[in-house]
């Protein structure tokens, strides 16, 4: 919790006519103006058209229409979602400058149903990164600890809730990119199911992987959130054929007789700090003191995600980042020959993480080693799938933590490998499809938040926002321990 | 598994269309190695009876009728281009000198 106004809250009263969505802008861009400075969650704060926009809205409400469910809400918007003619980054160089010429349909729907956009948040460069410290814009600061790291890669938006700066952010989470940073700075965090949301719009990372997914400080304003921006898109060709998610007439209905399974191999995992695995397992006994029938899961295959991930996310990525030629938008370095411009214009334009996983990919996709590698990691996916499988024929919902420790100090995780494994419990849900969600679950001995992962089966959306809603009652219940 | 060498490294760094320093494939090498070498979990595996799994859905081939559609926004789309000429977007030469 922020303290600030909830988007449930500021919708009732822009519909009712009660708040001004001017006010409500003017409101948020102050608490930008004020913290902006220390934080840097944005790569640009689109504050005249932000308050154009306020504008229309109110006089739609003047006019007796209806807005919209998220009449006059502020919203922050990471940097790899297109927005028509505003600058998108991926906090590269090699896209500076580039105006998209359409919306992402997320951003489109968001429009639609009366939100305001503030800005275009920092992340890790073309998302690949847990701490926004591979931007090309400068890391974003922690708000909760100006020392730490927001988390990653969608940092930035993480940072603007936690910080006041919009109720609402959307985000991409491809291995853990927006739970992991909810958890980090003490909000909800949530992954669709892959193909919930439609990817038109946002920029390519794995493609088999990407979610695009909400923040927010409060469940109930997440689940409204994604509601809006859920639904199937005829131009994302892997969009379910599914109706928008119905998710906020679930947050009252408690978890009686649920069936809730903690995964072992999560819970346990190499590096799994015991302040974390104490906050998981107060949460555990929260739920069962709920009516939860709580036990014990084995997964056994999780243990093999981080490998496969760290094959193919960068498979994808070497084959989705060969766009960047120089030749169709942003960055151009000039050369004699167009082979020498792409060398050249690839070599200024792209990040050390980026060119890393680039070469990680190529690598194991090259001739020779994708059978032992891409090949294996393609057949991982299918056992981690058939594990989860199996759990869920016991269990309605699965339980962990969402990261191995609380928010980490700039620098600590200089070293590549040592920064992946902080995606150890994210990144099976990826692997799988399936959606998963980040709750603040109080602090650590350093007195930062941790937050707790429920994951769900495909589309058991309204199951994993129903237990999620329970999880946040018991915190306040708690005292808000964070 | 064998090692990954500075060879490797410079061959997938061409693949890639990336020039790299001789530091930078020095870092690299040991950077993709360590990598590598955390994979080699997944790569001892014995998983001949095990399909693979591109995308976590079957979804099958989603198509539509094939009707031309006109987004309207060629111009906008030149106009982001580094260069642009009658339309289409320029380029270097691609093969022999420079005119």
């Amino acid at each position: 919790m922020t303290g600030h106004p909830t988007a449930v809250e500021i919708a009732a009263a822009v519909r009712r006519g009660e708040r001004s969505a001017r006010s409500v802008v003017e409101e948020h861009l102050a608490a930008i103006e004020a913290r902006e400075g220390e934080v840097h969650a944005f790569n640009l704060v689109t504050a005249e058209a932000a308050l154009a926009r306020a504008d229309e809205i109110d006089a739609q409400v003047a006019a007796g229409q209806d807005p919209g469910p998220l009449a006059g809400v502020p919203v922050a918007l990471k940097d790899n979602l297109c927005t028509r003619g505003v600058p998108t980054t991926c906090s590269s160089r090699i896209l500076e400058g580039w105006e998209p010429p359409y919306d992402a349909t997320v951003v489109e729907r968001l429009t639609a149903a009366g939100a305001v956009s503030v800005g275009k948040t920092n992340l890790d460069e073309f998302a690949m990164g847990s701490s926004t410290e591979n931007s090309a814009f400068g890391p974003t600061r922690n708000p909760r600890d100006l020392a730490r790291v927001p988390g990653g890669s969608s940092g930035g938006s993480a940072a603007a809730v936690a910080a006041g700066f919009a109720p609402l952010a959307l985000g991409s989470d491809t291995g853990g990119s927006i739970r992991q940073p909810a958890a980090f700075c003490g909000i909800v965090g949530a992954k669709p199911t892959y193909g919930a949301v439609s990817r038109y719009g946002l920029v390519a990372f794995a493609s088999s992987l990407d979610q695009i997914g909400p923040f927010a400080a409060t469940v109930a304003d997440a689940a409204l959130l994604l509601e809006v921006i859920s639904g199937h898109d005829e131009r994302d060709s892997t969009s379910l054929p599914e109706p928008p998610l119905a998710l906020t007439d679930r947050l009252d209905q408690g978890v009686e007789g649920l069936r809730v399974g903690v995964v072992k191999e999560l819970l346990d995992a190499e590096g799994m700090a015991p302040d974390v695995q104490a906050r998981t397992r107060a949460a555990v006994a929260a739920l069962e003191a709920a009516g939860a029938k709580v036990d014990e899961v084995s997964v056994p295959a999780v243990v093999y995600g981080l490998s496969a991930y760290y094959l193919i996310a960068p498979a994808e990525a070497s084959s989705n980042l060969a766009r960047y030629d120089g030749v169709r938008y942003g960055l151009r370095v000039d050369a004699p020959t167009t082979g020498e411009m792409m060398d050249a214009t690839r070599t200024a334009g792209f990040g050390a993480e980026v060119k890393r996983r680039i070469m990680l990919g190529t690598y194991a996709l090259s001739a020779g080693y994708y059978d032992a590698f891409y090949g294996k990691a393609q057949k991982v996916r299918s056992l981690i799938i058939r594990d989860f499988a199996a759990a869920y024929e016991r269990f309605d919902v699965l339980l962990s933590p969402t990261a191995p420790s609380t928010a980490f100090p700039f620098g600590a995780k200089a070293d590549p490998l040592s920064m992946y494994l902080n995606d150890v419990c994210t990144i099976p849900s990826n692997l799988a499809g399936h959606p998963a969600i980040s709750v603040p679950y109080g602090a650590g001995d350093d007195g930062l938040p941790i937050g707790v992962q429920i994951l769900a089966p495909a589309l058991g959306e309204p199951t994993m926002f129903q237990v999620a809603a329970v999880l946040e009652a018991s915190l306040a219940a708690e005292g808000g321990a964070s | 598994m064998a090692s990954l060498s500075r060879d490797d490294v410079a061959h997938v760094a061409r693949l890639a269309r990336l020039r790299l320093t001789d530091e930078q494939i020095d870092t690299f090498t040991s950077q993709l190695a360590a990598i590598l070498d955390h994979a080699a979990d997944v790569e001892a595996l014995q998983l001949d009876d095990v399909p693979p799994t591109a995308h976590p859905f079957p979804l099958a081939n989603v198509l539509r009728p094939d009707v031309p559609r006109d987004a309207g926004i060629r111009d906008e789309v030149l106009a982001q281009a580094p260069a642009a000429e009658d339309g289409m977007f320029r380029v270097p030469p691609v093969l022999g000198e420079a005119p």
